[in-house]
């Protein structure tokens, strides 16, 4: 199998490696740069527990290579956080419990910071619309949408 | 100063930061020197015979470490493994598979990549054989029989009530309503799946199992009495549950891969990790419900409930291997007199062996409540229509009256308190009842049609008093260990495990509310049996009832020890203290008061001769009684005639669970218990065809309720504590899942019902709804 020498930026940081051409970017994110916040949960890009943001679009990284982000840009879970102070969303997520086991919620978060950037105020459709991708099972999505709400206001205000 | 934030107050939870920041340590987090990969080839076949088994391909694969077959457990005895239920489950199977996606062999690897190689290369050649899926037809005379160990595939009847006096009952009645409602077979499907790591130390024979359990004293328990002869002695094994991606039930069982991944690190002596897929996950880990209930309902000519009586055909897959308390074959079904006050009711269930996945896990539900509930629900309901009555009024006159608390049941158990009359009205207030109706009428006359369906639910959870409960003869008690620092602050450890419900914030907050330390300078700690007194775990909802109770008892030791420290500190007797939120002072002097901090101190630096040191306790809760939560739900639905679609408008719940500690984390866990309330009734279900091939298993066919279907969830409550819990809360992780399911399909049929629709089986799907209007003629086609 070929090997591939990639270079990327990661939560700000730069990064490079050499990865065989099957490794799934979830795998490198994980397993080769040790940021375990992003999760699998499906490997069918149902789920959406391993989103992150690539060049600031919401992409499920179980189903792309590593190769194919050989460029990019990617946030993932830990770059929400800027000089510790926790982003808004995830102040929103804490503030109004939007999350409770907390697997889907690096996926969830990312997907929203994606639809606040697109939307900066959007309707309670919208947001569920908007976090269609991403599966929970713990919270019923009411608090999830009120974390989003939180955020957006935050973030306009 | 840190507020105390004890009983009723909505704190922010104390284990968010590590979730939002991605800093959770969940299973396939961890990660350990030399650690090896293993996986699962899996049987394409419900039912074959294994012909060979070739590994020599695979063997060739780089990074290829070894396989585990059938017959190598054999040699050691560790090819099946007991169930909870006494039957016998297979680890790895040695001459015939029972059910699609079985385990056959595994293989071990040094990456995943390898091992998924690896599974791909190894050749397996099935003689494939006669399928018996439906559990009827496996009961039939001349049927194949799934298990050649077993007489039939009849499995155990269980039975609960008087059936002679029901059946009188049933003669005497002025109506009488049947139905059949198949409680399908569906899948937690928690977004983590399972996995474990297994570390086998051959030096000083000791293994640490770190794995996806949401019981795991009861784990470390069973790898000890099933792998003693290998050389696994209890305290010489640790098992760790990080932190879990949900659980509901589906963590509670062990799976053949756990205990495949401790013999591979015993026989390669290195750190062994199985991770599943998700189809794995879903097409071979524990099932929920699939029960076939034939369902009776009497009542007189007033309209009261004289009897109940159900028939219920329990399909198990080709193993009993459900998670139940061991006296409870049939779990708790004999809840189902539910809300009702009547005597007469006689319940039976009858299991079945079929080629499909074992199992019989709760789904978000305390031991075959949910089962019970709908079935009762959807009978009332029938009853209600036929006799021409409002289903809410008719609900109304039947309820256990308020004053009728302790209310003993025809089935047995003592309901230990209740309002359901208030739960209703409450729920009735909040959604405009009296308006629906109205509407309903006028809708129907242009031929709209809409419907609003009920669920007055009882649950029963916190198993359990140990007279009756009891897990491989475990005592179902729970526990809770307390240790106050010299400097105030506290640790606290329990022998339950969250999944997502917020433990390390609420038993914190019980602490407080009993001691004055503020929540925040409480740690609590779960999942690590080394360090955390023995407990059966979190399931059930029995966390709160059980380990909360405990929490509470050990606060009030230490309180008791703390008096003593206050009285030689303030020169008073003991007596003459007066308990203040945090701290003690003389009766009359209230300047003269010793903080909880303060004691503290002195217990570690100013003790009383002949006192020992220290402030810690530990206390084993042995339930007296279980819990009975209890709500009232209400659905609206609008649905299309066009296509079947049901839209539900609103739903409204009002729940009862006894005292709230954390009212946010309480509206989370009902929030999300509707949603998996919702999931079963209205898209969830794993179906196989003929051959036993499932049909449902992956997340692009077993569809998971999205933001976008669920619906906006309206919440109420009524409070009404339990008299025998410590501080009276009940539990509400499993509620609002139990109850939801038949207000869906109650709302549905009562949209119908005027068409000559009885009833409808969950999921009520658009296809089925589009079929019964074309049935009935109500259909609009292009």
């Amino acid at each position: 199998m070929s090997t591939h020498h990639i270079k990327l930026t990661i939560n700000g940081q730069a990064a490079e490696a050499d990865v065989p051409a099957r490794t799934l970017l979830v795998h490198f994110i994980r397993d080769t740069l040790s940021l375990t916040g992003t999760h699998i949960g499906c490997d069918t890009t149902s789920c959406g527990a391993c989103t992150v943001l690539i060049n600031g679009r919401p992409t499920k990284s179980c189903t792309l290579l590593a190769v194919q982000a050989d460029g990019a840009e990617i946030t993932t879970v830990e770059g929400l956080a800027q000089g510790g102070q926790l982003h808004a969303i995830q102040e929103g997520f804490h503030q109004c419990h939007g999350l409770q086991c907390g697997f889907c919620t690096p996926g969830m978060m990312l997907s929203s910071v994606a639809l606040l950037k697109e939307n900066p105020s959007p309707s309670e459709d919208e947001i569920r619309w908007g976090l269609s991708g991403n599966l929970c099972r713990c919270t019923g999505y009411v608090n999830i949408v009120k974390a989003v709400q939180y955020a957006a206001e935050k973030m306009q205000a | 100063m840190a507020e105390i934030n004890g009983l009723g107050h909505s704190m922010k939870r104390k284990e968010d930061p590590r979730f939002l920041q991605g800093k959770g340590n969940y299973i396939d987090d961890i990660k350990l020197p030399g650690m090896l990969w293993l996986g699962i080839v899996r049987s394409p076949y419900a039912h074959a015979r294994i012909k060979n088994i070739d590994t020599s391909k695979a063997a060739k694969i780089p990074g290829v470490a070894g396989f585990v077959t059938g017959k190598d457990l054999e040699k050691y005895n560790l090819h099946w493994m007991p169930t909870l239920m006494g039957d016998t489950q297979m680890v790895l199977p040695v001459d015939t598979v029972k059910y699609q996606a079985q385990e056959v062999v595994a293989v071990i690897a040094t990456d995943r990549y390898a091992v998924a190689d690896g599974v791909a290369a190894v050749e397996v050649e099935y003689e494939p054989l006669p399928v018996v899926v439906d559990p009827y037809k496996a009961l039939e005379p001349g049927a194949t029989k799934v298990r050649d160990d077993k007489q039939s595939n009849h499995i155990w009847h269980w039975g609960a009530g008087d059936e002679a006096a029901t059946a009188q009952a049933f003669e005497a009645a002025a109506t009488v309503v049947k139905e059949h409602i198949y409680i399908p077979r569906i899948h937690v499907a928690s977004i983590e799946t399972c996995g474990c790591l297994a570390n086998w130390d051959p030096i000083n024979k000791h293994l640490d199992m770190y794995m996806t359990t949401q019981a795991p004293h009861a784990i470390r328990t069973v790898l000890a009495l099933v792998a003693g002869h290998v050389g696994l002695s209890e305290e010489n094994i640790r098992v760790i549950s990080p932190d879990i991606g949900g659980g509901f039930g589906g963590k509670v069982p062990v799976y053949p891969g756990y205990v495949i991944a401790v013999a591979a690190s015993v026989l390669l002596g290195k750190p062994v990790k199985w991770i599943e897929d998700r189809s794995e996950n879903l097409q071979a880990d524990s099932f929920a419900r699939d029960y076939h209930i034939d369902a009776e309902l009497a009542a007189d000519k007033d309209g009261r409930i004289t009897a109940m009586r159900m028939k219920t055909l329990a399909d198990h897959g080709y193993s009993d291997s459900q998670a139940a308390p061991s006296k409870f074959p049939a779990g708790l079904f004999s809840i189902a007199t539910g809300s009702y006050d009547f005597q007469k009711a006689f319940v039976e269930v009858d299991a079945a062996y079929t080629n499909k996945p074992p199992g019989g896990v709760a789904y978000r539900c305390s031991f075959r409540v949910t089962e019970a509930v709908h079935a009762m629900e959807r009978l009332v309901d029938i009853m209600a229509h036929e006799r021409g009555e409002d289903p809410a009024a008719f609900r109304m006159k039947n309820f256990i009256r308020p004053e009728q608390f302790p209310y003993h049941s025809a089935l047995g158990w003592e309901y230990d308190s209740g309002n359901y009359h208030a739960a209703l009205q409450k729920a009735m207030d909040m959604i405009g009842y009296a308006d629906l109706l109205k509407e309903q009428t006028e809708k129907r006359a242009r031929g709209e049609f809409m419907g609003i369906g009920i669920s007055s639910f009882t649950e029963i959870v916190g198993a359990g008093p140990s007279s009756q409960f009891d897990i491989i003869g475990i005592k179902m008690f729970d526990s809770a260990e307390i240790r106050i620092h010299p400097t105030g602050k506290a640790i606290a450890r329990f022998g339950t495990k969250s999944q997502g419900q917020g433990h390390e914030t609420t038993y914190a907050q019980i602490i407080a509310e009993e001691l004055g330390i503020p929540a925040e300078h409480i740690k609590v700690e779960e999942g690590d049996t080394d360090t955390a007194p023995y407990g059966l775990g979190t399931y059930a909802s029995r966390s709160t009832p059980t380990a909360g109770a405990a929490a509470s008892m050990a606060a009030r030791k230490i309180r008791e020890k703390a008096r003593k420290i206050a009285a030689h500190l303030l020169e008073a007797a003991e007596e003459d203290l007066v308990w203040d939120t945090n701290k003690f002072y003389v009766k009359g002097s209230p300047d003269k008061a010793k903080t909880i901090q303060e004691i503290a101190f002195a217990a570690y630096t100013n003790h009383p001769q002949g006192m020992e040191a220290g402030l810690e306790a530990v206390n084993y809760y042995d339930p007296p009684n279980l819990t009975f939560p209890f709500g009232s739900y209400i659905c609206v639905v609008d649905i299309d005639r066009g296509t079947g679609q049901v839209k539900v408008r609103r739903f409204v719940a009002v729940d009862d669970c006894g005292t709230r500690i954390n009212p946010m984390i309480v509206e989370g866990q009902i929030h999300g218990g509707l949603n998996m309330g919702f999931a079963p009734a209205m898209m969830e279900e794993m179906q196989y065809d003929e051959h036993g091939n499932i049909t449902g298993g992956t997340f692009m066919d077993y569809l998971l309720p999205t933001a976008v279907e669920s619906p906006r969830w309206e919440l109420g409550e009524t409070t009404t504590p339990s008299p025998h819990h410590p501080i009276g809360a009940k539990g509400v992780g499993e509620s609002a899942t139990v109850g939801a399911p038949p207000a869906f399909a109650n709302a549905v049929v009562d949209a119908l019902w005027h068409l000559g629709v009885r009833h409808v089986d969950i999921p009520i799907t658009a296809p089925k709804v589009y079929d019964l209007l074309k049935k009935h003629g109500a259909a609009l086609e292009e």
